[in-house]
């Protein structure tokens, strides 16, 4: 892990609001030991819980937005989503092996402005499908994001246009792309690079969808059933391949990696 | 005329639809049907047509004119089932390297259960996926409202095309204003911060070419108007038409992929 990495004191459960030390929020892979919930996972904890440890190797870890349009407000917002999360922008990004399957990994940062996707998380997302169509890697990915950055505006938008097309390019290439969708996973990144794996898995019960229910609420005056964007409406409509508690991902992923990296040794 | 009037502008009744300017710019358009998976949604009209001497495949998003009209098409709101007929129509467009023109007027991609239910998500990102590598040539022109990744899903293009009045934004201004600034009556200072005007984005290389508007849509000048379009499409589209499929979508790439684009983050610094 990281250095920059700091366990909290005490982290509040999102659902009970139960007080659990942060070292049994991490040792549990932030699944709160009183109740259940999954709660949200730092991007390093979610590394450290998939990847085989010291085997993380970080790319562009300093890239910061240059504030594209210079939108009121953004820079302190920034500020504060640095401090919150420890990190400089929405998206880790690097190579790490996964049982021994060296892979590119991307997890994004759901306390950095909601892992929500302006030009730096974009760009790096772009280099990474492009780094790894270089050298022939899959990629293992895990989603969680509010959508697009709004305070990027149009440059932001067209983030889900670069990224697609990386995926696009690197699929082309015959590689192997699985992503993990996470709590939430919304707007601009469900509409992109989240719904475009060869394989598609979520945990339990996250939020997957792409307009908003209270937006949806508000443009139809719908009244919405429980649990209509959830990971299991999702499986069930089709979208998913599988739902994978938390526990079991290293080993989805790992066993995943295997097969078609075997695979991809027939085809050469 | 400030930001939020021009908003208003781009969403005018009276103001041309996809349909006008199918019908001012083509010749024998043919519409086609369906996305041979669930339905038929309304909000996406398209079809083959002629343009001059050049066969193109044309779609659009249709918001109609009358109540009636608006009730069938959806208010110009695409659901799944629209983005898969619009690919569908690409991808046959392709197997004959026939060129493509969208034209983009909408609020937003249909939000709802129904969208939810059958992929609005998934079929969005479809299309941008899909749409990168398509070999043959696509222009998009956005004609009113650009809302968010629902425009977006018919605007991955080798060029694009704004009207003047027109807007293509992350979000409407309103909701804008009422997230971003706590207030939905500063919803003209929020459209000025999204830049999601023609010159703006331009500035910005999201958009190649500012197509100019008459103050107002009489018939004469929207004539005058779709006359000087038609005449730059077919020239456009025949410069693209000589690029092998290869170059066509490698100059594609490169250009969303230079939108946002920082020094550091590259191959080259790994």
């Amino acid at each position: 892990m990281s250095e920059k990495y700091t366990l909290p004191e005490t982290v509040t459960c999102e659902k009970c609001k139960g007080q659990v030390s942060g070292k049994d929020m991490a040792e549990n892979m932030y699944i709160c030991p009183l109740c259940g919930k999954y709660n949200k996972l730092p991007a390093r904890q979610r590394i450290a819980s998939v990847t085989d440890s010291e085997s993380f190797k970080e790319f562009w870890s300093g890239a910061s937005t240059d504030d594209p349009l210079r939108f009121p407000g953004y820079g302190e917002k920034l500020d504060k989503s640095k401090k919150a999360s420890g990190e400089n922008e929405g998206v880790v990004c690097g190579t790490a092996k996964i049982g021994g399957n060296t892979c590119c990994i991307f997890v994004m940062e759901p306390k950095f402005m909601m892992g929500s996707m302006g030009s730096v998380v974009g760009d790096k997302l772009a280099a990474l499908f492009e780094y790894a169509t270089r050298r022939r890697l899959p990629v293992v990915g895990y989603a969680a994001s509010g959508g697009a950055r709004m305070q990027e505006g149009m440059v932001s938008l067209m983030q889900m246009a670069k990224v697609s097309g990386a995926v696009k390019l690197h699929s082309d290439a015959g590689l192997f792309y699985t992503v993990c969708l996470t709590d939430p996973t919304t707007g601009g990144v469900t509409a992109s690079f989240a719904m475009l794996g060869d394989m598609i898995i979520a945990e339990p019960e996250a939020l997957i969808g792409f307009a908003g229910k209270r937006v949806i609420e508000q443009v139809t005056g719908e009244k919405l059933p429980e649990g209509f964007q959830s990971a299991e409406f999702k499986l069930e409509n089709g979208f998913l391949d599988a739902i994978v508690k938390r526990e079991d991902q290293r080993k989805f992923m790992s066993d995943m990696l295997s097969l078609h990296s075997a695979a991809q040794r027939r085809r050469r | 005329m400030d930001a939020y009037e021009k908003i208003k502008c781009s969403r005018k009744a009276g103001r041309p639809t996809s349909k006008d300017y199918i019908d001012a710019i083509f010749t024998n358009f043919t519409e086609l049907h369906g996305d041979r998976r669930f339905g038929d949604d309304h909000a996406i009209l398209g079809g083959v047509a002629w343009l001059r001497d050049m066969p193109v495949t044309v779609i659009g998003i249709e918001k109609g004119h009358s109540l009636n009209e608006r009730m069938y098409r959806n208010f110009g709101c695409v659901l799944p089932e629209g983005y898969r007929k619009a690919l569908r129509l690409m991808k046959e467009a392709e197997k004959f390297r026939r060129p493509v023109v969208c034209f983009v007027d909408t609020q937003g991609a249909s939000c709802g259960h129904d969208a939810e239910k059958r992929g609005e998500g998934q079929s969005i990102a479809e299309n941008l996926y899909e749409l990168m590598t398509l070999k043959t040539p696509i222009v998009t022109v956005m004609a009113g409202e650009g809302g968010s990744g629902g425009a977006l899903a018919l605007a991955i293009a080798d060029r694009v095309w704004m009207l003047e009045n027109a807007y293509y934004s992350v979000i409407s201004p309103e909701s804008c204003a009422s997230i971003l600034f706590k207030d939905p009556s500063r919803v003209s200072e929020a459209a000025e911060n999204l830049h999601l005007f023609a010159d703006d984005l331009k500035e910005l290389g999201i958009v190649e070419k500012v197509v100019a508007e008459a103050a107002e849509f009489t018939p004469e000048q929207t004539k005058k108007m779709t006359e000087g379009m038609a005449a730059e499409l077919y020239l456009t589209l025949k410069k693209l038409l000589k690029k092998s499929p290869a170059k066509l979508t490698a100059d594609r790439y490169e250009k969303y992929r230079k939108i946002g684009r920082y020094e550091e983050i590259g191959i080259k610094n790994v």
